[in-house]
């Protein structure tokens, strides 16, 4: 069953602010990980890392470099 | 059937009797290496957590580094070399397919005539070497076993790779593994995975490096490499402690692959380590010395606080193959034991 993508969100969000401190409030859709929020490669990797197990998705590592904005995550996530 | 066959009396158990090690002299900044890599010492210190790295000058070999820690950790030991009957050396940095360099170290030691052989696992060496002496010691193979990791890495760096050159440094551990009345060594929780070999290690082989008049370099995809030790490693960390009998809050000592800092913090929040253990960061001062780094980064705390001696530690040694080992083991006394003349005092001297 596809995945909400309002509750993958905010289950992300939650993560984000879990692992890297930054505010709920600076999170959104259209924030580019790197250049918006500063997270770099391997803060990254956690955060999806922690996103694989919470959702029950795989994100293959090569998939990565192609998850530049939180909507990219969302989509991966909720249409995995 | 003509007659039965002996085996040799077996030992209750095995421990790490003391630690040796050696350091490449010179500590290499970041600021020195920044440049070819369009870096700076910020976003190293940030991405790494180190802030030099130890690298041997040239005619120091890492045989010469090998026997160095060695010696130190014989001379802690308070055994001579004639009382090894094994040499087991891990080492990337060997560049012989054969013969191997652990029989030229036994020599160079006076252990002439013990067994010794090389053990290909990368940063994952020294703890696959620990396990294999604690089942030989236990079994009665073997009574005095050195373990050593050593590497001189800055042979195979590339100062414009970005991935993995400017985090490495040489140095060699040394670990002498003798007979002890229980288990001082707890059950190694080891593994591999070779559908991702080319995530780490060297970028060519030897016949493409004839062939095209260039030397190999390692090369590593650090995100990969970085969650798999972050998660899966971490996994496998939980294991050993499972099988040495304990929980996570018992360990007192975290002596894990000095990757990098990162890397070590989330496997101290992955495993559930208790705020109050005690944390290997050679890293910082030494880099990343593959097999040598988990002795290395013993010998360092023992040194700068005697105190851990007898405390209980997670070794966790983790790196190109992939390969993966982790052990629970008893730290030995810091400083040096009363040499024995002779021979040991006791059965489990």
């Amino acid at each position: 069953m596809a995945l909400d993508k309002n509750d993958v969100l905010e289950g992300l969000t939650e993560i984000i602010v879990e692992e890297t401190g930054i505010d709920a409030d600076q999170i959104a859709l259209d924030k580019s990980f790197a250049d918006d929020l500063d997270i770099d490669s391997l803060s990254m990797m956690t955060i999806l890392a922690l996103a694989e197990d919470r959702f029950d998705v795989e994100i293959p590592d090569d998939a990565v470099a192609g998850l530049t904005t939180l909507a990219d995550a969302v989509d991966h996530i909720a249409g995995a | 059937m003509k007659g039965a066959l002996l085996s040799q009396p077996a030992n209750p158990g095995a421990r790490i009797l003391a630690v040796g090690g050696a350091r490449g002299d010179r500590l290499v900044t970041n600021a020195e290496l920044a440049g070819p890599i369009d870096s700076s010492d910020e976003w190293i210190r940030s991405r790494t957590g180190i802030a030099t790295r130890a690298r041997a000058a040239d005619d120091q070999s890492m045989l010469d580094l090998a026997e160095a820690a060695s010696r130190a950790a014989l001379a802690a030991a308070g055994l001579g070399p004639d009382q090894l009957d094994l040499v087991i050396l891990g080492s990337i940095t060997h560049f012989l397919q054969t013969p191997a360099a652990a029989p030229q170290l036994a020599t160079r030691l006076g252990a002439s005539g013990a067994a010794a052989f090389d053990i290909s696992a990368a940063c994952a060496g020294y703890c696959y070497g620990i396990g294999l002496a604690d089942c030989l010691v236990r079994s009665g193979a073997a009574t005095h076993v050195l373990v050593v990791g050593a590497d001189k890495l800055s042979e195979m760096v590339d100062p414009t790779d970005r991935t993995i050159s400017f985090l490495l440094g040489d140095g060699a551990g040394a670990a002498v593994v003798g007979p002890s009345e229980r288990p001082r060594i707890g059950p190694a929780v080891w593994g591999s995975d070779g559908a991702q070999a080319g995530r780490v290690g060297q970028d060519i082989d030897y016949r493409q490096a004839v062939a095209g008049g260039v030397w190999p370099t390692l090369r590593q995809d650090g995100p990969s490499v970085y969650k798999w030790a972050v998660f899966e490693i971490s996994k496998a960390a939980r294991a050993a402690i499972a099988a040495a009998g304990l929980t996570p809050d018992q360990i007192e000592v975290f002596l894990p692959h000095q990757a990098n800092l990162r890397i070590i913090e989330q496997q101290v929040k992955r495993i559930g380590l208790s705020p109050e253990v005690i944390v290997a960061r050679d890293i910082v001062e030494t880099g990343n010395t593959s097999a040598a780094s988990v002795p290395l980064a013993t010998e360092r705390l023992l040194r700068d606080d005697p105190q851990i001696g007898g405390k209980l530690a997670l070794q966790l040694g983790f790196g190109a193959g992939l390969a993966y080992a982790a052990q629970v083991v008893e730290l030995p006394p810091a400083g040096h034991r009363q040499p024995t003349a002779g021979g040991p005092a006791t059965p489990f001297d």
